[in-house]
C-alpha cells in the first residue's frame, strides 16, 4: 500500500513533463538530439509558426535543394540558425539580419530526407523554431562538387556576381560566389567551404552577416531583402573568407 | 501427413509464385500498316506502374521486326518480345533506342545485343550514366526492375534512310531533350516515332534539356509529312498537334524562367508560381514544373546577375 502514492507521484511528474514539452510538429526522431546539441540546456526553445521554412516537397537535386527562410513575422530577430536533422553535418548556416529583413533564400545539400529547420533567436533570448520536411533520394553531401573535378574554380574562386532590385517593399539583393563548398565527406576531397560573409552598404553599414557551413550548395547564391527604410543603396559590398583563409571581397553595383 | 504434404506443396510453390514477376499487361495497338504501339500511363514512375510511363513501338517488315525503345525494365523487354511473337513469327532485327533516359533502354537485355542501335552520343551517355539511372529506377519502381542490368547498344546509328523489308525509315539525329535524340520517320506509313522530343498531354521532362536546341528539333519534325505521331509520352495523335503543344510549353517555360530571373525571384518563389490554365491540363505538371525549375533556373539566374568589381 505505501508504494501506491509513490507511483502516483511519479506518474504525475511524468505527465507534467510530457505536457510541458511541446511535441515536435515535424515528428522527427532526431528532435531531442537537435535540442540538446544546438541549444543551451536552460535556453527557451519554442516551436513557432511565425518562422517559416519553404522547400520543395520532393527535392529533384539533392545537391541543390532550394530553401527560403522567413522569420520576419517576429520582432527583433538577432540571429537565425538553419539546420537539417538527418544531415551528416547538421548545421547549414546562421545569419544575423542586422539591417536586413530576417529572411534569406539559398540552396543546400541533403544526404537523405530530413526536416530543414530555422531557429530564430529574438533579442529576449528565446529561440523560435519552424521547419519543413524535404523528401529526397539523397547523397548530396557525399558527392564531390563539380568544381573539384574542373580546373575552372581555381581561377574563379570567390568571384562574385550579383544584382540589386528596387521593389516597393524594399530592395532585394542577390549575391552568388564561385566556391566548390566541398563537405569533406567525399573520398580524398577535404572540407573546403565559405565560413563567413558580411554584406554592407556603400557607407560600410552592415546589412547582414552570414556564417556558412559545409551543407550550403556549391557556388552559393544568397537572396536577401531589405526593409523600405534602407534606401539609397547604390551598391553592396561583400567581404568574408573560406576555411582556407581565401578572401571574398567584391562590390556589386545596382 | 496430409498437412505435411500441403505444407511441402506450399513451400515448393512459393518460388514459382515469386518468379511470376510483374505483369505489364502489354496490349499492342495497331496504328498503321505493320505498326503497333505499346502506350504507357501518363504518370510518374511508381511501384504500381512498374515504370511503364513510356510509349514503345514495333514495325513488322518483311525482313524482320524493328523495335523503337525497349522500355523501363528487363521484364518489360521480355514481355515486349512475347507480345511481338503473338503478332508475327518474324525475328527482331533492329532495336532503335531514341535516347539515354532509363524508361527507354532498360529493356535491352531481352534483345540480341547486335540488334541494339542508338546515336553515338546516346551510346556514350548510356555507358556513362546508365548504371546510376538503373539503381535509381529500383528505388522508384521496386520489384518490377528485378534482374534489370544496363546493356549498352552496339550499333552507332547515322542519320539518313534505312530501307528495310519494304519500309523506308528515315533516322533523324536531333537533340534538345537530351544531347542525343533519335527520331524515326517511316516514309512508307507516315508514322513519326518522335521519342521524347514530343510529349502529348503530359508535361515534358527536362533533366538534360537545352530548350533552344529542342525547339529547333521540333521545327525539323514539324516539316515531315506526318500521318500518325507516336510521342515518347502521352497518346498517339493523327496530326502534328503534340509538336505544337510541346513547343508552346517549352517556350512558356523558357520565358517564365528568363523573366523570373530578370525580376530577381529566388528558386523557391519560381517553383510556386501559378501555372497557366492552358498547361494545367497536362498530366503531372505540379511535379514536373518544379523539377524543370530545379534543372533550368540556375542558368537563367546566372545570366541575370552582373559581375562584381573587386
Amino acid at each position: 500500500m505505501p508504494q501506491l502514492p509513490r507511483l502516483a507521484v511519479f506518474g504525475l511528474a511524468l505527465w507534467a513533463t510530457l505536457a510541458i514539452a511541446q511535441p515536435d510538429p515535424l515528428d522527427s526522431a532526431r528532435w531531442g538530439d537537435m535540442r540538446a546539441q544546438l541549444f543551451a540546456a536552460d535556453a527557451k526553445v519554442e516551436f513557432d509558426s511565425r518562422v517559416s521554412v519553404i522547400g520543395p516537397l520532393t527535392a529533384e537535386d539533392a545537391m541543390n535543394v532550394p530553401i527560403a527562410v522567413d522569420a520576419s513575422a517576429l520582432p527583433d530577430v538577432a540571429e537565425v540558425l538553419v539546420f537539417a536533422d538527418f544531415n551528416p553535418i547538421i548545421k547549414v548556416l546562421a545569419f544575423r539580419p542586422v539591417a536586413a529583413r530576417a529572411e534569406l533564400a539559398f540552396r543546400i545539400k541533403l544526404q537523405q530526407s530530413s526536416p530543414v529547420r530555422a531557429a530564430a533567436r529574438t533579442t529576449d533570448g528565446v529561440w523560435h523554431v519552424g521547419g519543413t520536411w524535404v523528401i529526397t533520394t539523397g547523397g548530396g553531401c557525399t558527392v564531390p562538387s563539380t568544381g573539384s573535378a574542373s580546373p575552372e574554380w581555381q581561377s574563379r574562386l570567390n568571384e562574385v556576381s550579383g544584382r540589386i532590385w528596387s521593389r516597393p517593399e524594399g530592395n532585394r539583393v542577390r549575391l552568388r560566389i564561385i566556391h566548390p563548398m566541398d563537405t569533406g565527406l567525399a573520398a580524398s576531397i577535404p572540407a573546403f567551404y565559405i565560413e563567413q560573409l558580411s554584406i554592407t552598404d556603400g557607407q560600410q553599414r552592415v546589412l547582414m552577416e552570414i556564417d556558412a557551413f559545409e551543407p550550403v550548395s556549391e557556388n552559393p547564391l544568397f537572396t536577401l531583402d531589405l526593409p523600405p527604410n534602407v534606401t539609397d543603396l547604390a551598391a553592396v559590398q561583400i567581404t568574408g573568407r573560406d576555411n582556407n583563409g581565401n578572401k571574398v571581397n567584391a562590390q556589386v553595383a545596382r | 501427413m496430409k498437412r505435411l504434404l500441403a505444407a511441402l506443396a506450399l513451400i515448393a510453390y512459393l518460388p514459382l509464385a515469386q518468379a511470376t514477376g510483374f505483369d505489364y499487361r502489354l496490349a499492342p495497338r495497331q496504328i498503321a500498316a505493320n505498326t503497333w504501339v505499346l502506350e504507357g500511363a501518363q504518370e510518374d514512375f511508381s511501384f504500381a506502374n512498374g515504370g511503364r510511363i513510356v510509349n514503345t513501338a514495333f514495325v513488322v517488315t518483311s525482313a524482320g521486326v524493328v523495335v523503337i525503345d525497349s522500355g523501363p525494365s528487363r521484364q518489360y523487354g521480355e514481355q515486349t518480345v512475347a507480345a511481338i511473337a503473338r503478332a508475327t513469327d518474324k525475328p527482331v532485327v533492329k532495336v532503335w533506342i531514341t535516347h539515354h533516359h532509363p524508361d527507354h533502354f532498360l529493356g535491352n537485355q531481352a534483345f540480341a545485343t547486335k540488334a541494339l542501335g542508338a546515336l553515338p552520343r546516346t551510346i556514350t551517355d548510356i555507358a556513362a550514366e546508365g548504371k546510376a539511372f538503373n539503381e535509381n529506377m529500383y528505388r522508384l519502381v521496386g520489384d518490377a526492375m528485378r534482374d534489370t542490368e544496363v546493356v549498352v547498344p552496339t550499333e552507332a546509328l547515322a542519320p539518313g534512310i534505312v530501307e528495310l523489308g519494304g519500309h523506308r525509315f528515315e533516322l533523324l539525329a536531333l537533340d534538345g531533350h537530351t544531347a542525343g535524340d533519335l527520331a524515326v520517320f517511316d516514309h512508307t506509313t507516315g508514322v513519326l516515332f518522335a521519342g521524347d522530343l514530343v510529349f502529348h498531354d503530359r508535361t515534358p521532362t527536362t533533366p538534360h534539356a537545352t530548350i533552344a536546341r529542342w525547339l529547333s528539333s521540333l521545327d525539323t519534325l514539324d516539316a515531315l509529312p506526318i500521318k500518325q505521331l507516336v510521342p515518347g509520352h502521352g497518346p498517339v495523335a493523327a496530326d502534328a498537334g503534340p509538336i505544337r503543344q510541346t513547343r508552346d510549353y517549352l517556350k512558356w517555360l523558357d520565358g517564365v524562367l528568363t523573366q523570373s530571373a530578370a525580376a530577381g525571384l529566388h528558386m523557391t518563389e519560381v517553383m510556386r508560381l501559378p501555372l497557366p490554365k492552358l498547361f494545367r491540363q497536362m498530366a503531372v505538371i505540379d511535379a514536373e514544373f518544379p523539377r524543370s525549375v530545379s534543372h533550368l533556373y540556375p542558368a537563367a539566374e546566372e545570366a541575370a546577375l552582373k559581375p562584381g568589381a573587386h
